[in-house]
């Protein structure tokens, strides 16, 4: 059973795998965008989101348990000052993780690893998104309202013609 | 411990494996250059993946 079991080793030590993940970390505050395996995006991703989630509030504890796991303090610097205002109000889901197909060699998944707000070609439209879906939202909820009262009613007859029905079979048995 | 009484023929061996079949992979076509590509990933051919260009080909 692999029940309540998280992550992935990546075939490493655990002093390997957390040099693996500091250094990809690093990678992705530097260039905003890494190419690596689908695994070591997938874990890259929920590692880089806790400090960037750490980092929205700036502090000098902030800042030091932050710069335990990037390799670089200029790197830390723009995470604080660049990044996270660039962020804004965005809560979690700060990277985006996309497939690019196998590589030759060994024909590994590869992925990139993106920061959303620093995506190129990408449109801003989140809040427009969430205002339409609310009033979408009231309109259908209004609509199957009436929808499912009409159905009750209709249902209501239909069940006491079936029962008078039933009665007179009933008697027609006796 | 308990074994096996007879050895599993050949014939038997091979109707069991009458069900392993190897499936083809989903595919589908790129909204960009509607060259052939695999579902989920960015097209190899142009490097495109939701509408943005995600990676540059060579040549």
């Amino acid at each position: 059973m692999r029940h309540r079991v998280k992550g992935r080793k990546l075939s490493r030590t655990a002093s390997h795998r957390r040099a693996t993940l500091n250094a990809l970390a690093t990678a992705l505050f530097t260039h905003k965008k890494i190419k690596t395996t689908v695994a070591k995006a997938k874990e890259a991703r929920s590692f880089a989101e806790g400090l960037i989630t750490k980092a929205k509030t700036d502090s000098v504890a902030n800042r030091r348990y932050v710069a335990r796991f990037i390799n670089d303090k200029d790197v830390v610097k723009e995470l604080f000052n660049e990044i996270v205002p660039a962020i804004g109000e965005r809560p979690g889901g700060y990277t985006r993780v996309v497939k690019l197909g196998r590589r030759l060699g060994d024909a590994a998944e590869m992925a990139l690893l993106e920061l959303v707000d620093f995506a190129e070609g990408v449109e801003k439209t989140k809040k427009v998104v969430k205002e339409k879906t609310v009033e979408e939202k009231a309109e259908i909820v209004s609509e199957k309202t009436e929808v499912v009262t009409e159905d009750k009613i209709e249902d209501a007859t239909i069940v006491e013609e079936t029962t008078e029905a039933e009665s007179e079979d009933k008697k027609d048995d006796k | 411990m308990a074994h096996p009484k007879r050895k599993i023929s050949k014939s038997r061996r091979d109707k069991r494996r009458t069900h392993y079949k190897a499936t083809a992979p989903a595919v589908g076509t790129c909204s960009n250059c509607n060259e052939m590509k695999l579902n989920h990933r960015a097209c190899p051919s142009c490097g495109y993946y939701a509408g943005r260009s995600m990676f540059v080909p060579e040549s």
